[in-house]
């Protein structure tokens, strides 16, 4: 159980990037953080990475406080960030030095496999495509069988085709150990597609706005009312929480009520 | 048909490796063309009497002035004289220059204690000690080591220190959420993302290693590819001038090469516009 008790963030120079931020996140829960940009998404997932620390409030892991990287907590980010020194192999198995080479070995040929890459294994990072990078960065993150996921926008550089693409795949790795997914995005679509629940934010200081479940079986078909339905819940409470007109509203009457004075 | 398909084949196969072949011994046969060219030129035109070829001696008299210092041994003697010098030199200066570069570079502290006197110390042309290294360290080999050191330093001091500097953020932050001790971080992070930058400056500092071991055998040297130099010119020997300079090239070439070579098989993973095969 991951737990999020009022976590604030201030930094150095002032800014207030993120205001009391709680919510109790299940084990083996995908939960997608959504909001504008600016609204403090990528500083709360650096703060439950451990790699900043909140100014205040506390993020816990099974009673556990996280104030530095901890062995349990994967993170993903928006770049693949490989090391461009290693083969493909190499990147997997970096946070595996601790095991015996053997079983280092194996458990990278397992998970090239399951990301589709075996015949990739000895190539350096510069020769792979960019969904290709992403997938070794994700299978990088899984190989130490983290309790929780974290993923910073991870598919937010790539083209469409490519992006829906990972996002089956993602859910597919997933269904393996079911970790605990925290994702950050601005694709309500990705959000939708993958999340439990979406928790929008909204930004200036970066809070909680709104929190939205997806009663939606999976796999989840795209194109279905249901989903467009729960995309223009998602879409509405995005718009609201930057305090624009709802889309549905009559457009010439906010204009008109600007102006009333 | 079937008896001719393999005809075809072959026909296939000597077409496309004649280009391959072709392309790998004509490019850098390419880059002689131009010194080859001018030498055989000048041969000619003092050969045909145009030009006495008393103060720009022809190539095959160099040749053979080289070829009569290796017979007597005086060669080799030189050359070890200013080999000895310049790796004895480079190595000290590299490591002071790795050592003194790594811990500016890693450690802000040291780097605002460090970093001013160092780059004042820069600005100070390096022949300049010269006259103190000498009241120093007197006349002989220390003195000259010494300033080949002080040339050797400053490229790979700055080299390091700018090379750690920049070490993308983003990496470190991947050996962090690994939970990487400090000296992982070092060993599996920073060193490899260091080193193509260290082998540019090692070898920006051996071309002036050899610069300045030039320098330092002029200021009174019994032995050593600079004293031929001087002695060349002391003497009216514009022969042996040349032959000094050829081997310094020969020299100077060849150990950069031994840099570069020993350096290729970490540097591999490059994803440069210049790497081998990459076309350009």
């Amino acid at each position: 159980m991951l737990v999020l008790n009022t976590v604030g963030k201030t930094y150095p120079n002032g800014v207030h990037a993120l205001e009391r931020f709680s919510a109790d996140i299940g084990i083996g829960e995908i939960i997608a953080i959504i909001g504008g940009s600016g609204c403090g998404k990528s500083t709360l997932l650096r703060a439950i990475a451990g790699l900043d620390r909140a100014t205040s409030g506390t993020v816990t892991l099974d009673g556990e406080a996280i104030t530095a990287p901890h062995p349990k907590i994967g993170i993903i980010f928006q770049e693949p960030r490989l090391l461009p020194w290693l083969s493909v192999a190499d990147n997997i198995g970096f946070g595996l030095s601790e095991l015996p080479p053997a079983l280092r070995r194996e458990k990278v040929a397992l998970a090239l496999a399951r990301v589709g890459l075996t015949e990739k294994a000895s190539a350096w990072p510069r020769e792979l495509s960019g969904g290709q990078a992403q997938r070794v960065a994700i299978a990088r993150a899984l190989v130490p069988q983290p309790e929780v996921l974290l993923l910073d926008e991870p598919f937010s550089a790539l083209d469409a085709f490519t992006r829906r693409d990972l996002q089956d795949h993602l859910l597919d790795l997933w269904a393996d150990t079911r970790p605990t997914l925290v994702l950050v995005t601005h694709d309500v679509d990705e959000a939708v597609v993958l999340a439990d629940r979406v928790l929008v934010m909204r930004p200036r200081p970066g809070r909680l706005f709104e929190e939205i479940k997806i009663n939606l079986a999976r796999p989840r078909d795209r194109q279905s009312p249901l989903f467009d339905n729960f995309k223009r819940r998602v879409l509405t409470a995005l718009d609201r929480s930057l305090d624009r007109s709802v889309p549905d509203a009559d457009p010439k009457s906010t204009a008109g009520e600007a102006m009333w004075w | 048909m079937t008896v001719e398909l393999p005809a075809l084949e072959r026909a296939d196969l000597v077409e496309s490796h004649t280009p391959n072949r072709l392309r790998r011994y004509a490019r850098p046969a390419l880059g002689l063309l131009l010194p080859v060219g001018i030498a055989l030129v000048w041969e000619l035109v003092v050969w045909l009497g145009l030009s006495n070829g008393r103060l720009v001696p022809p190539p095959t008299k160099i040749f053979a002035t080289i070829m009569e210092l290796a017979r007597s041994g005086e060669l080799a003697r030189h050359i070890t004289a200013t080999l000895t010098r310049v790796v004895l030199g480079f190595g000290l200066g590299v490591i002071a220059g790795t050592v003194l570069g790594a811990v500016s570079g890693y450690w802000g502290v040291a780097r605002r204690l460090l970093d001013p006197t160092v780059q004042a110390l820069r600005a100070i042309p390096s022949i300049a000690w010269v006259p103190l290294f000498i009241l120093w360290l007197g006349i002989f080999e220390t003195s000259k080591i010494a300033l080949i050191a002080v040339g050797v330093f400053f490229p790979v001091y700055l080299g390091v220190m700018g090379a750690i500097l920049s070490v993308d953020r983003k990496i470190v932050e991947v050996g962090r959420t690994f939970r990487l001790s400090g000296p992982a971080m070092i060993r599996r992070i920073l060193l490899p993302a260091v080193l193509p930058a260290y082998v540019v400056s090692l070898r920006v500092g051996l071309g002036l290693g050899w610069m300045f071991v030039v320098a330092a055998e002029f200021m009174g040297a019994s032995e050593g590819l600079g004293y031929l130099l001087i002695d060349g010119q002391q003497l009216g020997k514009p022969a042996q001038i040349l032959a000094a300079i050829v081997i310094f090239a020969i020299l100077g070439k060849t150990t950069d090469w031994l840099i570069e070579i020993a350096s290729a098989p970490l540097l591999r993973w490059q994803d440069a516009f210049s790497r081998p095969g990459g076309g350009a």
